[in-house]
């Protein structure tokens, strides 16, 4: 086993210091040395490397540095560690500039200034994204033989069907969870009977869609934006344009088509699990049997509820998809910002949605679909 | 301790599916040797140096590198021989959230936790300095770099624990050729001074011709011949005939020979 490297200070006869170094001088074995090296005051004049036994990169830069700073003379280096100490020295010649670092305050402003300019150039881009997406839909509906169906499919499957599973659970447990609580505070005044008011107009009209949505979002909204993040930093999307291809036409539209299409019939079918979560409550807790349910809900529940769900779905859908694509398609660099615009993509949509949906609850009761 | 084979690989098994790429492949890198390992696309170079430091799970065979076996260890029994190894990757492999500094320092940080910081840095710069990257390029991230500097602060990573083996996957593809001849000395000093181990796969013969002692074929799902270049010329093989003795490989022996044998009386200065 090769000994940890080492060195002893010895006086000269003529003042000043040698270092004696001994051992070895690889990256293994450095040890403590580099401390004690840089701590070293006194006036060193030579260094002597005859008794090292090995040295590589590293060892030859201690000895490289501390020579350079102390002046001293390096004597006994064999022809590898000379070859070494010449092969680092050329670092000297460049200099690594240090990173500026401005102070904190200073830091601080600069911060805010910079996502207020951040914000705006982001509500720009995304107006100008949807205009592109708007413009590839006209372009596509002139020439369909452009159209790619397989594409168009395929995301049906990916934000449809595959989350049929999930999603329907989710709603059926809001239906149990809708009917227990209005039971619960209408027995309070001999009401139960009103739960079925409150669970077929709540689903149909706001929370099935709205949960449906916040779920593609989750689900597919934030696919959309990390695949086609990863795809942005790979020069995927750099080669399609070279190729001719419009990456909105082939990447975005197929993706917005399939969320606006998808979006109504996972609302409906939401709104029916959960239809189907309350009716069961209301049979095992309130004995109400299934058919009285599935008569006083038909009675209670207007047509309109269920067309205000189908107006808000597919515009929901949209904002999902395009929020999805386009913080995919503002992805820059490295792999933390696929991260960062995935996150950026769900929280986006969901806002976008629940403040839409308010517009749509004042909207649709000022035209009198109450 | 001082085994001759650094690297042996015996009776090798790769497949991807239906799709086998190697077959009973043998190969030994000795120590203190740059083995050039030459190869169509597609044969599998880069799959046989995955095998071999253990990120693909052969099908069959046995490895053992630094005489330790290779083959379906544990992520933390590894670390031992992984110190003292370094890896370029084809695609550089670069943290792409981390600066090239940064990069540098990653295997430094993970194998010796007592460096101080002054000396991560220090050592950070001459590695740098060392890969032939200007020294601007410390604090940019992989995704503001060209592709051949890419390369570089790979191979920056790559040594920055002064490895005894160095694995190269195609170093110079994408190099100007000033900077791969640069890059040639710069393997050839770390062999020669640090005794270093190399296992490089490269398509590039000026390389092959440059730096290696020995180069491994491999064709027909194995290595079919291993040897210094002049003992790979006699042999009769349709690949190997075609690549050493097409254009640019006889473009680049004429190089080589230029090189090693300057001829004065044909060129004398002054004489037209
Ligand atoms: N992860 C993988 N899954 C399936 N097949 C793979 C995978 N990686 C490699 N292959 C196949 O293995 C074969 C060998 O690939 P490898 O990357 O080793 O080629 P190579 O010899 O390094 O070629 P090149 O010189 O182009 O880099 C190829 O046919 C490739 O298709
Ligand atoms: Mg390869």
């Amino acid at each position: 086993m090769a000994n940890a490297a080492e060195f002893l200070q010895e006086d000269l006869t003529d003042g000043g210091q040698i270092l004696r170094l001994s051992g070895s001088f690889t990256i293994a074995l450095i040890g403590d040395v580099d401390g004690r090296l840089r701590a070293l005051s006194a006036n060193v004049q030579k260094i002597d490397l005859s008794a090292v036994e090995h040295m590589d990169t590293v060892g030859a830069w201690l000895v490289h540095r501390t020579a350079k700073e102390s002046g001293a003379k390096i004597v006994g280096a064999g022809k590898d560690a000379s070859r070494l100490l010449q092969a680092v020295s050329g670092a000297d010649q460049t200099d690594i500039p240090p990173r500026p670092h401005p102070p904190s305050f200073e830091r601080f402003l600069a911060e805010v200034g910079h996502s207020v300019i951040i914000s705006f150039t982001t509500l720009l881009q995304f107006l100008g994204f949807v205009g592109q997406v708007v413009k590839a839909s006209f372009i596509l509906a002139m020439n369909p033989g452009r159209f790619r169906w397989h594409a168009v499919v395929q995301h049906f499957d990916m934000v449809g069907v595959r989350a049929l599973g999930i999603i329907g659970l989710m709603s059926f447990l809001i239906g149990i969870v809708i009917a227990q609580q209005g039971a619960v505070q209408l027995r309070q005044f001999g009401a139960e009977v009103f739960t079925i008011n409150l669970i077929g107009r709540l689903t149909f009209r706001e929370l099935g869609i709205l949960m449906t949505a916040i779920m593609v979002a989750g689900r597919s909204g934030s696919a959309f934006a990390a695949q086609i993040g990863t795809m942005k930093i790979t020069e995927e999307i750099d080669a399609m344009r070279t190729i001719g291809v419009v990456p909105a036409e082939a990447l975005v539209v197929p993706r917005v088509i399939a969320a606006v299409m998808m979006m109504p019939l996972l609302g409906v079918y939401a709104s029916l699990m959960a239809i189907i979560g309350g009716g069961i409550l209301c049979w095992v807790v309130l004995e109400i049997p299934p058919a009285t349910f599935v008569q006083r809900l038909r009675e209670v529940t207007p047509m309109t509820d269920f067309w205000i769900g189908m107006i808000k779905a597919p515009v929901f859908g949209a904002i999902i998809a395009m929020a999805g694509c386009f913080q995919g398609m503002q992805v820059h660099g490295n792999a933390e910002q696929v991260g960062l615009k995935t996150t950026a993509a769900v929280v986006q949509a969901i806002f976008l949605v629940i403040v839409l949906d308010a517009f749509f609850a004042i909207f649709f009761s000022e035209i009198g679909w109450n | 301790m001082d085994q001759p084979n650094i690297i042996s690989v015996q009776g090798l098994c790769n497949s991807f599916g239906e799709q086998v790429i190697h077959q009973d492949l043998n190969l030994e890198v000795r120590r203190g040797e740059i083995l050039g390992v030459v190869g169509g696309s597609g044969t599998g170079k880069s799959v046989l140096m995955r095998s071999i430091i253990g990120l693909q799970e052969p099908v069959a065979g046995k490895i053992r590198v630094f005489d330790e076996g290779m083959i379906r260890k544990e992520e933390d029994e590894a670390t031992d021989v992984r110190r003292r190894w370094g890896v370029l990757f084809q695609g550089g492999a670069l943290f792409s959230t981390l600066t090239v500094a940064e990069n540098v320092q990653v295997p430094l940080r993970e194998f010796y936790p007592d460096f101080s910081k002054a000396l991560l840095d220090e050592i950070a710069h001459y590695k740098i300095y060392l890969s032939g990257l200007p020294a601007d390029a410390a604090h940019k991230f992989p995704s503001e770099l060209s592709g051949g500097m890419r390369k570089r602060a790979g191979l920056a990573r790559a040594l920055a624990i002064d490895p005894e083996l160095l694995f190269l996957d195609e170093p110079t593809a994408g190099l100007d050729p000033i900077g791969a001849a640069n890059f040639d000395n710069l393997t050839r000093d770390l062999k020669e001074t640090l005794g270093l181990t190399v296992f490089l796969i490269t398509h590039d013969l000026d390389t092959l011709y440059a730096i290696c002692d020995r180069v491994a074929v491999i064709a027909d799902k194995k290595v079919i011949a291993v040897g210094a270049i002049e003992e790979l010329l006699a042999i009769d093989h349709p690949w190997i005939n075609e690549y050493f003795g097409g254009p640019r490989g006889r473009a680049a022996r004429r190089g080589h020979d230029r090189h090693n044998n300057p001829q004065p009386q044909l060129h004398q200065p002054g004489r037209s």
